[in-house]
């Protein structure tokens, strides 16, 4: 049975040209990237060149572009570093309600070292309403970090609107942005965005495990998380995973060239499943914005029955999908953006959370299409809570 | 799907006794606290023993597959031996599950004894028992962070 992978968010398949430009740093060009010696030069290469592609793809300059380990320690070094070296200025630090859980918990930690968050409501479709973060501003704020687009529900946020009113509010607050979901599928400039900082995770666009980006506008003032060395500016110590660098690097080369055929090739395979489930079951719901959208993301709740179960009948199908229900969860808890979006716990329970990539099809979306509904309408007819519906009507 | 045992698969693909029954003796629903899951037994009982029994659930494959085996494991027993399956019975007759998920196997146990329960509560004249909103268990392992 093929196997299609709608849950690009877990794991995109590595393009062979992130491949080879990875291979000579496993075992030809070994060295250590700070070494004087001849053994150090590949890999140094490796790491200009790198540094150079991923400055390339945020419209910055290379010496901004700081290498860690995820998209998760890039949200971390962004929030606890910026906290810990702004600590005198002020305490308090802005997010909103749908995060990610790098940065939630991020700042959760944070204030047990005293310092305050505001995490903004979102609207029905998941906007953040910049009038809202306006009004959290305070004199002691010294970060605001928004999302640019969410993981669970796609919508796209207006950071460059946050981000003047951030920086016009004279606090001197850093603005930073999580575009670990975002990168790769819409521009990631960051002169546009008008961001300080922002992360981003090359293994949700066809690179490698193992690294993360993160862009330091120059001045912007942070405290490292790992000290020790020189590596990364000083920034973030410890001796470089050259391969997957190189591999993070030449994925942003790729994600630069093809941003707009990446578009054009998502959007009719998101918009015929959206309208084709949509239309052919019933008590069906999509979340996050219809038009401000990630091309690749789909979320849908569907109404009396479960997420597990329908991603286990997909699982069955050859259909890798994702859900945001409490079952699912480690922690047996619906979508904190669900929750946000005013979407109830039971509705959540039905959450079917889809996310595209190159190697799907439109075939592929036929094939899920035509494979959901008698999955829904088998589940539906072991439901109580479809059967009292049914008898309510 | 490498969290739950062939048997719990082979459950929730094929699930034993599923529905309901209109003019059911006996009828135990539960809703989960934990995870906001629903389970629905209903009993048909004849000489103190259980003649038939079907359940709906809304829920996780585990939940699915603990409602099906404890309609199995009780299906022609006597009141007195359905009364004593147990959660944990319930959960080793599907050769285990991830413990995560143990809590799904007490709301299979508990809407069937509740089922029972309800029985008992006709019989002796006094009307349908309340319908449980949720099950008693303690639900522990839960880290105060959350992960995604
Ligand atoms: S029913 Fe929710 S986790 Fe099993």
């Amino acid at each position: 049975m093929k196997t299609i992978n709608f849950d690009h968010f877990a794991a995109t398949k590595m393009r062979p040209e992130v491949k080879s430009a990875m291979e000579p740093f496993f075992i030809e060009e070994y060295g250590n990237a700070q070494s004087i010696h001849n053994l150090g030069d590949a890999p140094r290469e490796a790491l200009d060149k790198a540094r150079v592609q991923a400055a390339s793809l945020f419209n910055c300059a290379s010496n901004e572009v700081i290498f860690t380990s995820s998209g998760s320690e890039s949200n971390n070094l962004a929030i606890k570093g910026a906290a810990f070296a702004r600590m005198a200025q002020g305490k308090h630090i802005i997010v909103s309600g749908i995060e990610h859980f790098s940065v939630l918990n991020a700042v959760k930690s944070l204030t047990k070292l005293g310092f305050e968050f505001t995490a903004l409501p979102v609207d029905k479709d998941g906007f953040v309403n910049p009038d809202d973060v306006k009004n959290a501003m305070r004199k002691d704020t010294i970060l605001v970090s928004i999302t640019h687009a969410s993981n669970e529900i796609g919508t796209i946020q207006n950071i460059k609107e946050i981000s003047e009113i951030v920086h016009g509010f004279g606090s001197g607050a850093y603005m930073h942005t999580d575009a670990n979901t975002s990168c790769g599928f819409i521009e990631t400039d960051v002169k546009e965005l008008g961001v300080d900082m922002l992360s981003a995770a090359p293994h949700r666009f066809y690179g490698p495990k193992g690294a993360g980006l993160f862009y330091l506008k120059k001045g912007t003032r942070i405290m490292p998380l790992i000290d020790g060395g020189v590596q990364e500016f000083g920034r973030r110590a410890g001796t470089e995973n050259v391969a997957a660098i190189a591999g993070a690097g030449a994925a942003c080369e790729l994600a630069k060239n093809e941003l707009n055929k990446r578009r054009e090739y998502l959007l009719p395979i998101q918009k015929h499943i959206i309208d084709t489930v949509l239309s052919s079951i019933d008590e069906v719901y999509l979340n996050g914005s219809r038009t401000n959208r990630l091309p690749n993301n789909i979320n849908f709740v569907i109404k009396y029955i479960e997420g597990e179960s329908i991603l286990m009948w997909l699982n069955n199908s050859g259909i890798m999908v994702a859900s945001g229900s409490a079952c699912t969860s480690k922690i047996l808890k619906s979508s904190h953006v669900l929750t946000a979006i005013g979407v109830d716990a039971a509705l959540a329970q039905g959450s079917l959370l889809i996310s595209l990539g190159e190697d799907n099809t439109m075939e592929d979306a036929r094939y899920f299409t035509e494979q959901l509904p008698p999955i829904v309408q088998k589940l539906r007819e072991m439901s109580p809570l479809y059967e009292e519906a049914k008898s309510g009507k | 799907m490498p969290v739950y045992s062939e048997k719990v698969m082979d459950h929730f693909q094929h699930p034993r006794n599923v529905g309901e029954i209109t003019d059911a003796d006996g009828i135990g629903e539960l809703g989960n606290p934990t995870c906001g899951d629903i389970m629905k037994i209903y009993i048909k009982v004849k000489d103190d023993k259980i003649e038939d029994v079907k359940f709906k659930t809304f829920g996780c494959g585990a939940a699915v597959a603990t409602s099906s085996m404890v309609t199995e494991l009780v299906k022609g027993k006597t009141l007195e031996e359905a009364e004593k399956i147990s959660n944990a019975a319930v959960a080793e007759a599907l050769d285990g599950l991830p413990p995560v998920k143990m809590h799904c196997s007490n709301l299979a146990a508990d809407a069937l004894h509740l089922a029972i329960e309800d029985y008992k509560s006709v019989k002796a004249g006094k009307g349908h028992i309340a319908k449980v909103e949720t099950c008693d268990h303690e639900h522990e392992g839960l880290d105060e962070l959350e992960h995604a």
